[in-house]
């Protein structure tokens, strides 16, 4: 069950031709491909674009209506692959998954795709996880177009547009045989606009029709010859009917007087910052005419080279707006220019224009139009926008030294949290490891109060990455993390299979929560809900089992930190070879919650008797060390100062946001800390008996302390007001 | 102050995207600046106005920092182009659910004051890197607000997450209603409610949120938490006792009085009036030695530490105050427990063999302290984890004879450690006090590393004795009392008592040098 439910918005997808569809890029993505006749579609979740998967799977009704074939990948090499299907029969495809890490993953299968090219349109949709708010490593997809020769879209950012990518992009496809990527960035993806719809077609030709009517040809296959024949056709055919395409359906848009002397190109996706820096210098009106020459590549692979040379005809300076390392798109230009012999300045990455490295933002951007403005074409500026800077900004000390950091962190109630607790407490015990860390939530166990975790190597390879630390008789071993969406990733074979052939002694934590749950809690094979059209249910220590590992340990309740820590240090310290694997198994307490509401709702309604559990401190055991917190880390789990002269230090607190997992009390009691932590199990709709007995109880227990409290002096101010 | 600088806003008349209107939300991930952004968006084009809201979906719902933004201008042939980020010196609006968010977005030029109205929360939601210093590691609130009023062009701050919690709603409700209140917008409260009132489920509790902030008063605010006169009850025997050593109190001198009582109420309800004039001895003692010129901060210091000194933690503490009426009150209502209902109440306990041993008298305590076969004993009888339930009966009653050792208290072994340490305190502060005042006064405040149970308990008592080893080296120094405090402030910082450790060292090398 995703985080997200898209129920209620893909019955917009439903909308006939002429209407005007208003959502979130996602949702227009969706719409885009229906409109187009897409035959199947697949992918793999992943900010920015998980949140597609999530419509898609959403909308699988629809989809089998139209008699489009969908399915949840099981990695971005699966989706990738998945587009083979296109390759001999005329049918359109379309798979999504992040971008690069997805990429990363799926290049063999694209590589293999682009060589032998498409007949069918072939899309892969990224979501160019770059910029701020991106959680991976900062590298552009562009790379992956050149190598393999995939077209690469990068339309504006609005709905309009980027609609129309989507159905250009597969006429591309099909015209120049070549798959087409669809480059989306972050924003993007949730921007949220309306477009004219169209009507939703069925495909031309389905999945079955193809599957019933088998074809081959072996010229389209990878194996040589026919892979020599594929790097010329590549040049020699599919590159010039694509650039005929491109530049024949105006797929790049110019805007602006042609005739202005200083032209600005840039990538489609980069529109709106250049208009907002033109708006903010008088040179844009609010919706975005200008007299500035513009050329706006909404394909940002391959590059046209008629149309570059038209566009900086006659003019006297060029900046190109590129985001991200390398400038791949200035260096084509560069060269596009050089051979044809001309001379005009071209500006782009470096002193005074944009950064080398890093995100274009507003401020990039308008200090590097503004400069190029102000040194080629100053007579258009108004006055002030030929002000250097403004004044300065003052930088208030008041907040440099208040506002704290604030990462992303484990949710109230994480499974997770109990199992670094325990690695806290185990490394107490043992002493500090070389500790491998994942793709997914637990990475988080890298910042406070955990501090764990020193490498991460790529979705489903914690486990391989410590591979090279494998040696017989050393004192320590090695940990590592996988959590279960890495594991069905690539895992199994890349992290378990190969430390149990290499005979690898380290230790291995699976964290099993039963989703994917940083991508959005989308599904896995190892999730315990059944479904009709998925096969679930199927245990990761079986298949860990399967593939020959010995030393396998099941926890089924993460919160146990004892146990956890127990295991982890038998782990540590058996005399057993081979990988030790520990399979730690609790709910993801953001889905667990998102099911447990309601019902219990419903069972307080229906006067059903209910235990709400939650934790809490008692603030006068408690003496302000904190020390739970640095087990912790909860957001639930605070502070507060307490109006009381003696006490210099705030005392924990837990708010009313507590689930009741449980991790306070187990740390509080694993690691010894204090006995300030009570559980509170508010019983609903409690029986008649269980009523009875509680005020029995509590008669006995009021009278105990009446006779105490009336003995001895007592200030209680509860007592007391 | 440092200059940075910074692309500012065209002036009037040149910038032509100033017709735009550029609202950000500065959230902490999970509290609604999803449904909030999406609302502006739906007010915007319920009002006539094109709209356009962006975020970023990424790890950033995991409780951390994160931003939506939305830009919007009246409707119009062509439809205008809006950016896709918030850029620095160019916001009209921005709203933070959090203080802290707040002050953040002033750090990256999203609020400027120039032109920025910013509706913020000023509740705390603390960052991990506050919660996890031994000492108090939050940060200082009341200067980020004044550096939030510095810097906006219009601030609305108060308690939205409050109003929200009371209406029975969340965050994002209130924060509507804070930008209703602010005007910024061009649009009626009317048409607010009406976008709130189309968000489905929950719709009622969202609406009385919205009004909360929208009709909030700053006289509404809770009051400062009521001073309530605490009286001392009990039977008449014990109550002249109190009032004997109230008198006591009386003559001490004034600055000292609230400090002593504090301390004295707090080591009675400890223990007994006995104990009370046992503190009260101690206190005097300091007294003695301080300088009334100097405002009796020396007295002030002991009055405090002594305290909390003589009121060590012990099994017997913990159960006493667990089995009180007033613990069953505070739980019902911090839990929110309704009246008459049920609630099964779990201790989660680990006592270990020295917990055991504290509580045997001291003379066999003495014998079986250094562990051996007794020890063994005792940690198997301790048994590791225990998790009594203290509104049943049985445990409850455990707890209560427990706490029913309070007389036999300073017999045991644990009181003889501790009555000596206090005794050390006092004797070294005031040694030192005799010399350097200032130097007396924070050997006092030491008594503050020292907290917690069982290990916390160990560690704390540790970096005491750190501390004060450090006490020979700068005791001749004139800036000594400087170093001692900074000695603890180091000790305060971190748990294993690494910055600690490098204060210590820095001072060994200048007493090296000298």
């Amino acid at each position: 069950m995703a985080e997200r439910s898209f129920k209620k918005e893909v019955e917009h997808l439903r909308m006939p031709a002429g209407g005007t569809f208003s959502g979130e890029g996602i949702l227009a993505i969706t719409k885009a491909l229906l409109e187009n006749g897409v035959g199947y579609v697949g992918g793999y979740q992943g900010s920015p674009i998980s949140h597609l998967m999530d419509v898609l799977s959403d909308a699988q009704e629809l989809l089998e209506e139209l008699g489009v074939h969908f399915e949840s990948s099981a990695s971005e090499a699966a989706a990738a692959a998945m587009l083979a299907a296109s390759v001999h029969y005329p049918i359109r495809g379309a798979v999504t998954f992040k971008s690069t890490v997805g990429t990363n993953v799926a290049s063999d299968a694209l590589a293999n795709l682009a060589s032998g090219g498409v007949k069918g349109g072939a899309l892969v949709i990224v979501g160019e996880d770059y910029g701020e708010g991106s959680s991976i490593m900062q590298e552009r997809s562009h790379a992956f177009a050149m190598k393999s020769q995939i077209w690469l879209l990068d339309p504006r950012p609005n709905l309009p547009s980027i609609v129309k990518a989507v159905g250009d992009g597969f006429r591309l496809s099909e015209t120049s045989n070549t798959p087409v990527m669809l480059q989306l960035r972050i924003r993007s993806c949730h921007l949220r606009g309306s477009f004219t719809a169209g009507e939703n077609l069925r495909p031309a030709m389905t999945v079955r029709d193809a599957l019933e009517n088998p074809t081959r040809d072996v010229e389209r296959i990878v194996l040589p010859p026919s892979s020599y024949l594929h790097e010329r056709e590549k040049v020699a055919k599919r590159l010039p009917a694509a650039r005929e395409f491109i530049a024949g359906e105006g797929l790049n848009e110019f805007f602006g007087n042609d005739a202005g002397k200083v032209g600005i190109v840039a990538q489609g996706g980069m529109y709106n910052g250049v208009v907002r820096a033109l708006q903010r210098l008088g040179l844009a009106e609010t919706d975005g005419r200008t007299d500035i020459p513009l050329y706006v590549m909404n394909v940002t692979y391959p590059l046209v080279e008629d149309e570059v040379l038209a566009f900086t005809a006659g003019k006297e300076a060029v900046l190109i707006v590129e985001e991200g390392h390398p400038d791949y798109i200035e260096q084509g230009i560069r060269a596009i220019l050089h051979k044809a012999g001309r001379t005009v300045p071209v500006e782009g990455k470096g002193e005074g224009r944009f950064p080398e490295a890093g995100e274009l933002t507003g401020e990039a951007m308008r200090d590097a139009v503004s400069g190029f403005m102000r040194d080629h074409a100053a007579e258009l500026l108004p006055a002030v926008g030929r002000a250097p800077n403004s004044p300065p900004v003052l930088r208030d000390d008041r907040l440099e030294g208040n506002v704290p950091p604030r990462p992303p962190g484990f949710c109230v109630g994480c499974p997770e949290r109990p199992i670094f607790a325990a690695t806290k407490l185990v490394q107490r015990e043992l002493g500090e490891h070389h500790i491998a860390g994942d793709i997914g939530c637990h990475l988080f166990s890298i910042n406070a109060p955990f501090n764990i975790g020193a490498t991460t190597m790529g979705y489903g390879l914690g486990p391989a990455s410590n591979s090279a630390f494998n040696a017989k008789g050393a004192e320590k071993r090695s940990i590592a993390f996988i959590g279960d969406g890495g594991f069905w990733h690539n895992g199994l074979a890349s992290s378990i299979g190969n430390a149990v052939y290499n005979d690898n002694d380290g230790v291995i934590v699976i964290v099993d929560n039963y989703y994917s749950s940083a991508t959005g809690g989308q599904d896995l094979p190892s999730s315990r809900v059944e479904k009709s059209n998925r096969n679930t249910g199927n245990p990761i220590k079986k298949a860990v089992e399967g593939v020959g590992a010995k030393w396998v340990r099941q926890i089924d309740r993460t919160y146990d930190v004892g146990r956890m820590r127990d295991t982890l240090r038998e782990a540590l310290t058996t005399k057993e070879t081979g990988p030790k694997i520990i399979v730690a198994s609790s709910e993801c307490m953001l889905n667990r919650r998102r099911r447990e509401k309601p019902a219990e709702a419903k069972a307080v309604a229906e006067g059903r008797r209910i235990q709400r559990t939650r934790f809490g401190v008692d603030e006068d055991v408690c003496t302000g060390d904190h020390a739970c917190i640095r087990l912790s880390g909860c957001p639930s789990l605070s502070l507060k100062k307490l109006d009381d002269p003696l006490r210099d230090d705030p005392v924990a607190a837990i708010d009313s946001d507590c689930v009741g997992c449980g991790n306070c009390g187990e740390v509080a009691d694993a690691a010894v800390l204090c006995p300030s932590f009570y559980q509170a199990d508010l019983v609903r709709n409690p029986g008649r008996a269980e009523t009875i007995l509680s005020r029995l109880r509590g008669l006995a227990i009021r009278f105990l302390q009446r006779r105490r409290e009336s003995r001895l002096l007592s200030f209680d101010a509860e007592a007391a007001s | 102050m440092t200059a940075e600088g910074r692309p500012g806003p065209a002036a009037e008349g040149a910038d032509n995207s100033s017709a735009i209107l550029k609202l950000a939300i500065m959230a902490v991930g999970g509290q609604g600046g999803g449904v909030l952004s999406n609302w502006v968006a739906d007010l915007a084009e319920l009002g006539g106005h094109d709209a356009q809201v962006t975020y970023v979906a990424g790890v950033a719902q995991r409780t951390g920092a994160t931003i939506y933004y939305v830009e919007m201008a009246p409707k119009s042939g062509n439809g205008a182009v809006f950016a896709l980020s918030p850029t620095p010196g160019d916001v009209d609006v921005l709203i933070a659910s959090e203080l802290m968010e707040a002050g953040r977005a002033v750090q990256r030029g999203f609020v400027t004051p120039d032109r920025t109205t910013l509706i913020a929360s000023s509740h705390r939601i603390l960052a991990v890197s506050e919660k996890q210093v031994p000492g108090d590691g939050r940060g200082d609130g009341e200067e980020v607000r004044e550096a939030l009023s510095a810097g906006a062009k219009e601030l609305l701050c108060f308690d939205m997450d409050r109003l929200a919690r009371e209406s029975g709603s969340v965050i994002s409700s209130s924060l509507f209603g804070g930008l209703a209140r602010s005007g910024a917008l061009p649009f009626p409260v009317e048409l607010y409610e009406e976008v709130v009132r189309a968000s489905g489920r929950g719709a009622e509790a969202s609406l009385r949120a919205f009004r909360a902030a929208l009709n909030h008063k700053e006289e509404d605010s809770p009051p400062a938490p009521r001073k309530t006169e605490i009286r001392a009850r009990g039977p008449r025997r014990l109550l002249a006792a109190w009032a004997g050593l109230e008198a006591r109190l009386e003559a001490l001198p004034e600055e000292a009085r609230t400090m002593a009582r504090a301390g004295l109420r707090k080591v009675v309800d400890y223990q007994d009036p006995a104990y009370g004039a046992e503190y009260l001895d101690r206190v005097e003692r300091a007294l003695l030695a301080d300088d009334p010129s100097k405002g009796h901060v020396l007295t002030i210091a002991a009055a405090k530490h002594v305290a909390n000194a003589m009121c060590y933690d012990d099994i017997i503490r913990v159960a006493d105050l667990k089995t009180r009426s007033g613990r069953d009150a505070r739980l019902r209502r911090e839990q929110q427990i309704p009246p008459g209902g049920v609630v099964r109440v779990t201790e989660y306990f680990h006592p270990r063999a020295e917990e055991l041993i504290s509580i045997l008298p001291a003379w066999i305590g003495r014998r079986v302290d250094g562990g051996g076969v007794a020890g063994k004993v005792l940690g198997r009888l301790a048994g590791g984890g225990r998790r009594l339930r203290s509104d049943r009966l049985g445990g409850f009653l455990t707890l209560w004879l427990l706490g029913g050792l309070r007389p036999v208290r300073r017999r045991l072994t644990r009181h003889a450690v501790e009555a000596a340490h206090v005794e050390r305190l006092m004797d070294t502060a005031l040694t030192a006090a005799g010399t350097d005042y200032e130097l007396g006064v924070e050997v006092f405040e030491c008594q503050r590393l020292i907290k917690g149970y069982s290990d916390t308990h160990a560690r704390g008592l540790s970096k005491f004795d750190a501390v004060l080893s450090g006490l020979d080296l700068v005791k001749a120094r004139g800036d000594a009392s400087d170093w001692l405090r900074r000695l603890r402030q180091a000790a305060l910082r971190d748990e294993d008592g690494a910055a600690l450790k490098g204060a210590l060292e820095t001072i060994k090398s200048f007493a090296d040098e000298d």
